[in-house]
């Protein structure tokens, strides 16, 4: 079974977020939308939930210090004990600044990996698929998914008109074809 | 909501009634275009100086540091001054691009890339002085703790030394994993734009595979968050480790509780100064006025008077506590700064970090970019002095008037110095050219800010106009 997609090009990112909020509102469902930056607030509309990557962060942070904390004291005080100007061993007052260091390492660098393979963000040899032409540049792209055969084509462009619309295609699988031109036929 | 954003009484951040076009085309062309006669000027000083730095390097580690000025007395001086210099020149890029991102401070936007790269290569400058210093620099890895075959004998992890080699590869890493990551949606612009075959490939592995995806600019502006809010307390404790090598000392003027704030205060000023004189270069040569406008230069004078402030009263408290505390050494060494045979030095601090940043209350003088230039030169200028008086008047004279010394670089040590300046400012002409020097898509999220709809065509939504859409 090959899905359906209908795609939305906005040029303006209120017109996006309106056509967004309405489209769900309206009970369509929202695969993802493209966008140039980021657009404050459209998230919610689309219903995105808060990501999960604050407690990686927080994981590998803890992770990164008490892993760092226990090294300095087993280097000082276990692996090879040296009496420096007569302090303790152990001196945990003295270790602070290290792991805090390693700490904000671990997190900041591993949150940053994490993000990557989540996201599957990797080095890429060629140019990947855009999904539209501008994406990067000014042009915002709505994506719905057509999930029965009672969803209306029509009915979602007059939607999305209202939005300043400036081109509306729909894809089998990732397959453009361009309704404007049928349209046009 | 974002609507807010269109009032009135906001100043716009970007001039030019620019489209989201505009703006990736503005920064885009630079990469695209010839760079002017001025950069390659800019450029030919620049390996000028950085070839003499190469020269005075090679010399000093195939001959010893004994051809530079010091002696048993003054052990610390002029690499030490250099070292905590470019550190401190690298806090105002993580200033602007972490801190002023936490207190969402939208005129960020123009300078945050180039401020970040700023820090990246003073660290950079920062790292190479203590490995210079420590005249067999093939030895350097000496200081990380690996397992070695000598007992293994571990690093003491109770010295300032070591921590500071910590704070500084980690600012390192985190600086440079932040201005990445930043990088990313703009290499991706880059990437869809260019019709280079090398450029293309170039962009397309660096960018990740990154397709717009509001999934990932989700999950992007959460890192983001995060990383300012590491990145935040990391520059607090870089300084502040940096000025713990001096202040767990028992040396008079260098054993106070005052140093760390005293010195973040101070990095973050003389880094300021340094962002104020790049950004003006920068937007001339690059022809960046309608991004980098009269309202960022104004507010970066106004962190400049307040962190000047902050440091003139670290300057009469620690001088009060010297006189006030009955601790003889204590005394003597102030007083010695103000009077002795650096006082010129001492002189040359006060005028240019407590005197010339007052003239930056003065509206005419923040909008004259010339003044501007100048004054911020001059601050630079102070800067490298303070830690120049704190370190050198310090150990010069100390405890047994027997073995006071006195210290004067020699041209070796100076030839370094303007070679880190050419390093600093080849790399940054370098970034300049190949990299966007402007954040294209954060300034397309603050592209609309302030602006109010002037025409109907306009596609900005004042709040009346979407009364009347929903």
């Amino acid at each position: 079974m090959s899905a359906r997609y209908l795609i939305g090009v906005f040029g303006d990112e209120h017109d996006l977020l309106e056509a967004t909020r309405e489209a769900r509102g309206q009970g369509y469902k929202i695969v993802d939308a493209y966008t140039p930056f980021a657009v404050h607030g459209l998230d919610e509309a689309m219903g995105l939930r808060p990501s999960k990557l604050p407690w990686v962060c927080f994981g590998l942070g803890l992770a990164g210090a008490v892993a760092k904390l226990w090294y300095q004291i087993w280097t000082s005080a276990t692996s090879w004990p040296v009496n420096v100007g007569g302090k303790p061993l152990s001196s945990v007052p003295a270790f602070v600044p290290v792991t805090f260091e390693i700490m904000v390492l671990f997190a900041g660098v591993g949150t940053v990996l994490a993000f990557f393979i989540v996201s599957r963000l990797r080095p890429r040899k060629k140019k990947p698929d855009v999904l539209y032409e501008g994406v990067t540049n000014d042009r915002f792209v709505l994506v719905l998914e057509e999930t029965d055969a009672a969803f209306d084509v029509e009915r979602v462009r007059a939607m999305f008109q209202q939005h300043h619309l400036i081109h509306l295609e729909e894809r089998v699988d990732s397959i453009p074809r361009s309704l404007d031109e049928e349209v046009q036929r | 909501m974002a609507h807010v954003a269109c009032s009135p009484l906001r100043k716009q951040l970007i001039l030019g009634n620019k489209s989201y076009a505009d703006v990736t085309h503005d920064v885009a062309d630079l990469l695209d275009q010839k760079p002017s006669a001025l950069w390659y000027v800019g450029m030919f000083i620049s390996v000028a100086m950085l070839a003499l730095g190469v020269w005075a390097t090679t010399y000093q580690l195939m001959t010893g540091i004994g051809t530079w000025g010091l002696n048993n007395t003054v052990g610390w001086a002029f690499d030490i001054t250099n070292f905590v210099f470019w550190i401190g020149i690298g806090h105002a890029g993580t200033l602007i691009s972490a801190i002023l991102f936490l207190f969402k401070q939208k005129w960020r936007t123009s300078v945050n890339r180039s401020a970040e790269a700023m820090t990246i290569f003073a660290v950079i400058c920062a790292g190479l002085f203590p490995i210079i210093h420590m005249g067999r620099p093939w030895l350097a890895f000496w200081v990380i703790p690996y397992p070695n075959l000598r007992g293994p004998l571990w690093v003491n992890f109770r010295s300032p030394l070591v921590w500071d080699m910590f704070a500084i590869s980690t600012y390192f890493i985190i600086s440079l994993t932040f201005w990445y990551v930043g990088l990313i949606p703009d290499l991706a612009t880059l990437r869809d734009r260019t019709t280079s075959k090398i450029k293309k490939a170039f962009y397309s592995f660096f960018s990740l595979g990154w397709n717009g995806s509001n999934r990932t600019w989700s999950r992007y502006e959460t890192v983001y968050m995060l990383l300012a809010g590491l990145a935040t307390p990391l520059v607090v404790s870089v300084h502040t480790i940096v000025s713990w090598d001096f202040a767990t000392s028992v040396i008079p003027g260098w054993h106070t509780t005052i140093f760390p704030p005293y010195f973040v205060a101070g990095a973050v000023f003389s880094g300021f100064a340094m962002v104020l004189t790049l950004m003006l270069i920068a937007r001339k040569v690059m022809k960046l006025e309608e991004y980098i406008t009269l309202h960022h230069i104004e507010s970066m004078c106004k962190i400049i008077i307040a962190t000047a402030g902050m440091v003139g009263l670290a300057y009469i408290t620690e001088f009060f506590v010297a006189l006030y505390s009955g601790n003889e050494f204590e005394r003597f060494t102030f007083i010695n700064r103000a009077l002795g045979p650096y006082a010129w030095a001492y002189w040359t601090m006060v005028t240019c970090n407590l005197v010339v940043p007052q003239f930056f209350w003065s509206k005419k003088i923040r909008q004259n970019l010339t003044a501007v230039f100048v004054l911020v030169a001059l601050i630079n200028v102070g800067m490298w002095f303070e830690r120049f008086v704190i370190i050198v008047t310090s150990l010069s004279r100390d405890y047994l008037p027997s073995s006071w010394a006195h210290y004067s670089p020699t041209c070796i040590e100076v030839a370094t110095l303007i070679g880190s300046f050419g390093l600093f400012f080849t790399l940054f002409l370098l970034f300049v050219r190949y990299l966007p020097v402007i954040s294209i898509g954060e300034v397309k999220g603050v592209l609309k800010y302030g602006r109010v709809a002037t025409s109907p065509t306009e596609t900005i939504h004042t709040p009346v106009r979407k009364e009347v859409a929903v």
